[in-house]
């Protein structure tokens, strides 16, 4: 790799990941206060339509970029009211506003697929992206309010008995990770690839998820796990249009030299990764918020 | 009450129609789609040829479909339920739909079944496909005359016969222009996925192509060249209003004349099991218009005559010798590739500086 | 302001009558809105849901066909509530079962030309076998290296599949095969006998069946399964009690991959006689909205795989019947689930009209 391809990698593996930190650090603000929301790839599916369709009728990325956001409110609203008034369980109304996401975007999309559109340049999001991490990391480690998230998703009922509103506080969490998710959403409609496609996200939900459990809670932790799985994404391709080869003598090197290990070579980088900072006791408490998943209810 | 009486009619009128257009009225083809109609590639393109064989049997036929059907055993039951619903003819559109076709087949004998890019067949079951190649042998001329830097990009899906047959004939075509031309492939072991197409059209612009080829199913490695300021061409339709100034042409999939023709032989009674194997002689490979603000007049004729030469058999995409990446000779001097060969195509021809996922 | 609202008031003991008329009140929100989206999309709405949810299991096919559907969905979610109820989320059930059907397929390609009774119970080991190893790697680096099964279990599901990839368009392709990404097909004893003829539904719901009656043995009566409720619930009083949350840990992530291994090779060994690249319809993910739906409980699981299924079923005969996209299929199975879990409140909770002190 000369200097100007790695330029050019670095560029690749920019844009490609944005959307995955978008959608992880909003996640991650949800997960914080408690709260596991699995729709991430449906509200991620309905942010992009909204945008893409809303830009082909008005012609403005602003208003376009802003519906998308109220459609991710919509999604994860829906998401609060079952999980938060209903008590259902989180895992499952996930799981199910995922599959809702996915009905619902294909419909709203339908008279629009293969409409052509100025795609926008990602830098600017791309910058927003780390603006957005670093501004999370602030709020929760800076200041007040960011102490209250955490402390709804350590022990809600401490929370509870200290004055805090611990479903109101739960419900912004959940609103701010579905508006984060349909921007990334977004982001992939508008500017990374600027089409719709029925199910264009392809993922990158799962992945964002995983990436909050990678970063261990904490917000600075998601860029670093997103750029690992990013990068590794992009080098792997970068191998292939090379024709890189392991050589002969590394055993199985049919099947490590083979497109399909250098397709999963992100999820085992990241896995490896996770393997080797958790291992490191010491520095690692397992730091999952204590109330992740658990409904809160007053009268307990 | 009345609701309910509304509900019965419906049902029962609705059972009458199963059973009446079983003896007579228009017939019933019903379609298996792997994707949504709207997908601007392998399904949008079957969806077009439905409607023109709607609009050219007018009412001798209706037609149906079920989308998004996968490639599992889901698949034998969204075909018996349109075998089991009445209809005459059906087709499945994607590759591995064929032990499932055949096991409806089986068992439903009267019903005509027509299953694509598949090698199986029955007495109510025929295979087709297209000669796509062909195409692919006109763009593989274009990018040896229009490659500054030598190296093409191409963007592969799965390693299955159709898409290696694709690189080769691209291959040989180019390197006859230019034999020092040099082709980079990356498998992103996926025909669906926008941001990671786009992500593999940027990493081989990056490494000094200057042409993208795909052969995955969205318009992103397009709009990737577009943005990049290099060239591209299409997949299965046409897709110039997504990258104006990167689109040279694109390989579209005709299906509509196919699909009118069988279903006329089952309205008129004289369907039989074929193997359809059609290419731009027959018009099922159509080349979309050459973009005349980037290529030039004379490049443009080149390649309009070799259209023309594949189409009176002057011209074969595989024209011997073909020697294989280990020196092989597979092709003779004076021959062509048979099609058994190019049906199970599962090698690279010599010059391919790469290697086939195996 | 308050008073105007009941208040919630937690059931002591969960309602038995609302077990029963939580799924009947989702049912009859389901139908309203149904109604009311078929309506607005020009659809003739009680024609629509009786598409939906009659016209796919009126015959006898349709039966059979809503449990060749329920039946992996079923026997994954019982072995996930192994690892719920223990609140271990693997979530990985999809890589376990794809290892499960390399593996048992496997042995039913190295078979290929065998016909021997022994070659399916072979494969349905083999199966189990492939599924709990695949789980096995999150549960060890878990026990070994604290990390988070939530990602591990994820990961190694796109890792199992990319394997399958690899060894269906390289060493197991079919020689006669046209180089097309499939294998060989396996003997006919390599093969799960039909209950029925002319019906899709094999001995795997037997297997199913038995499984589940053995979990549910397991929860209700056996100390292990004691020991996972428990440990799950508070793990402090696990470890005061002597359980050892290690064991537990392999145990609950290997009875889970073995039983997703097995619906892997069910499937292959089953309907499709083969292996190639998309072998499950995301079995392993609905599993465990399945699992979560039917509380971890087996009856209930039983009950979620068959209300989730004849959803997949009716949007296949609403496309069918009505032309309505698939994409409104999801969409409608999206509301009956989010019905059902939040109908799911009226069990555990009750609002009393009573001013607040």
């Amino acid at each position: 790799m000369n200097y100007l391809e790695l330029i050019g990698f670095i560029q690749i593996v920019l844009i490609a990941t944005t959307p995955v930190v978008f959608a992880g650090i909003g996640e991650l603000v949800t997960e914080k206060s408690g709260v596991l929301n699995l729709g991430v790839e449906g509200m991620m599916l309905v942010g992009a339509v909204t945008a893409f369709v809303t830009l082909v009728i008005t012609g403005s990325y602003v208003l376009a970029f802003l519906f998308s956001i109220l459609a991710g409110i919509f999604m994860s609203g829906l998401f609060a009211f079952l999980v938060l008034i209903l008590m259902s369980n989180q895992v499952a109304t996930g799981l199910s506003l995922t599959i809702f996401g996915i009905g619902l975007s294909s419909m709203i999309g339908k008279k629009y697929i293969g409409t052509p559109i100025d795609g926008l340049t990602p830098w600017y999001f791309v910058i927003l992206s780390f603006i957005i991490v670093f501004l999370v990391g602030y709020f929760f480690y800076k200041t007040k309010s960011g102490l209250i998230v955490r402390a709804v998703g350590e022990s809600h009922n401490s929370a509870h008995a200290l004055g805090y509103s611990v479903l109101k506080i739960r419900l912004l969490a959940i609103l701010f990770g579905g508006s984060m998710c349909a921007f990334a959403g977004s982001y992939i409609s508008i500017c990374y690839a600027p089409m719709w496609q029925e199910g264009m996200i392809a993922g990158r939900g799962w992945i964002a998820l995983a990436l909050v459990v990678f970063s261990t809670w904490k917000p600075s932790r998601i860029l670093i796990g997103a750029y690992i799985f990013g990068g590794t994404s992009i080098f792997q391709m970068h191998l292939q249009g090379k024709g890189f080869r392991f050589p002969d003598w590394v055993p199985f090197d049919n099947f490590f030299s083979s497109a399909p290990f250098f397709n999963m070579s992100p999820y085992l980088a990241t896995m490896i990764v996770l393997v080797i900072i958790s291992s490191n006791k010491l520095r690692i408490k397992l730091s999952a918020p204590a109330c992740l998943t658990m409904p809160f209810y007053k009268g307990s | 009450m009345i609701k309910l009486f509304k509900y019965f009619t419906i049902i029962i009128s609705f059972i009458g129609l199963t059973f009446s257009t079983a003896y007579a009225g228009p017939k019933k083809v019903g379609f298996i789609y792997i994707g949504p109609p709207g997908d601007h590639g392998w399904t949008y393109m079957h969806d077009v040829g439905r409607k023109h064989m709607e609009s050219q049997l007018g009412d001798a036929v209706t037609s149906t479909y079920i989308e998004g059907v996968p490639e599992n055993a889901d698949a034998v039951r969204a075909i018996r339920k349109l075998a089991s619903s009445g209809h005459d003819l059906i087709f499945t559109t994607s590759f591995n739909y064929m032990d499932q076709t055949l096991e409806v087949a089986n068992e439903f004998p009267n019903v005509m079944f027509e299953h694509a890019t598949g090698y199986k067949r029955a007495d109510n079951v025929s295979t087709y496909s297209a000669r796509f190649y062909e195409g692919r042998t006109i763009i593989g001329h274009i990018a040896g005359h229009m490659s500054k830097t030598g190296t093409v990009g191409y963007i592969a899906s799965f390693p299955i016969p159709e898409v290696v047959r694709g690189i080769n004939a691209f291959y040989l075509a180019a390197a006859k222009v230019n034999p020092d031309i040099k082709i980079k492939v990356i498998w992103a072991f996926t025909w669906y996925d926008p941001g990671k197409e786009a992500d593999a059209a940027n990493t081989l612009i990056n490494q000094g192509a200057d042409i993208i080829v795909q052969h995955t199913d969205t318009f992103a490695p397009c709009q990737a060249a577009e943005k990049a300021g290099v060239l591209a061409f299409g997949q299965a339709s046409n897709q110039e209003a997504f990258c104006p100034n990167a689109h040279l042409t694109a390989i579209e999939d005709i299906w509509g004349p196919y699909y009118a023709a069988r279903a006329q032989a089952v309205v008129d009674g004289t369907w039989s099991s074929t193997d359809t194997w059609h290419g731009m002689a027959e018009g099922m490979v159509v080349m979309s218009p050459y973009n005349s603000k980037l290529m030039s007049p004379e490049l443009i004729q080149e390649a309009i005559n070799m259209e023309i030469a594949i189409k009176d058999g002057t011209l074969h995409s595989f024209e011997g010798p073909i020697y294989n990446q280990a020196g092989e000779l597979v092709v003779p001097e004076g021959q062509n590739a048979d099609d058994g060969m190019l049906a199970g195509m599962g090698f690279y021809v010599q010059g391919i500086d790469d290697e086939l996922p195996q | 302001m308050t008073n105007l609202f009941p208040t919630i008031v937690s059931r002591a003991q969960s309602s038995n009558i609302m077990n029963i008329f939580v799924p009947i009140i989702a049912i009859i929100l389901t139908l309203i809105t149904g109604s009311i989206i078929f309506s607005l999309m020009g659809f003739n709405a009680l024609f629509a849901l009786h598409t939906f949810f009659i016209s796919p299991i009126s015959t006898t096919y349709g039966i059979s066909e809503l449990l060749v559907k329920a039946t992996p969905l079923a026997l994954i979610a019982t072995g996930l509530a192994f690892c719920f109820k223990n609140n271990i989320y693997n979530i990985g059930a999809e890589g376990q079962l794809t290892m499960g059907a390399i593996f048992g397929g496997g042995i039913g390609i190295f078979f290929h030309d065998t016909n021997s009774f022994w070659l399916l119970p072979l494969m349905i080991i083999g199966g189990a076998i492939g599924g709990s190893l695949w789980a096995m790697i999150p549960a060890l680096l878990k026990n070994k290296f604290n990390t988070n099964e939530i990602l591990t279990s994820l990961m190694l599901v796109y890792v199992a599949l990319l394997i399958l990839d690899f060894l269906v368009v390289g060493p197991w392709r079919d020689p006669d095969g046209y180089s097309f990404p499939k294998t060989r097909p396996f003997s006919d004893s390599g093969r799960m006998p039909l209950l029925f003829d002319g019906l899709r539904i094999h001995i795997g719901l037997i297997i199913t069946l038995i499984l589940i009656i053995i979990s549910w043995f397991v929860f209700a009566k056996t100390i292990f399964g004691f020991q996972l409720k428990v440990s799950g619930f508070s793990p402090i009083a696990a470890r005061y009690a002597g359980f050892n949350q290690k064991i537990l840990i392999y145990l609950a992530f290997g009875i889970c991959g073995a039983f997703a291994g097995i619906a892997g090779l069910a499937e292959v060994s089953g309907p499709i006689g083969l292996i190639y690249r998309d072998i499950s319809p995301n079995y392993g993910f609905t599993a465990i909205i399945v699992a979560f739906l039917g509380r971890l409980h087996p009856l209930g699981i039983i009950f979620a795989s068959l209300v989730i299924a004849l959803t997949y079923l009716g949007a296949e005969d609403a496309q069918l019947f009505m032309q309505i996209p698939a994409a409104v299929g999801f969409l409608f199975q999206g509301l009956v689930l989010f019905y059902l879990l939040g109908a799911d409140f009226l069990v555990k909770y009750k609002f009393e009209f009573k001013k607040s002190k």
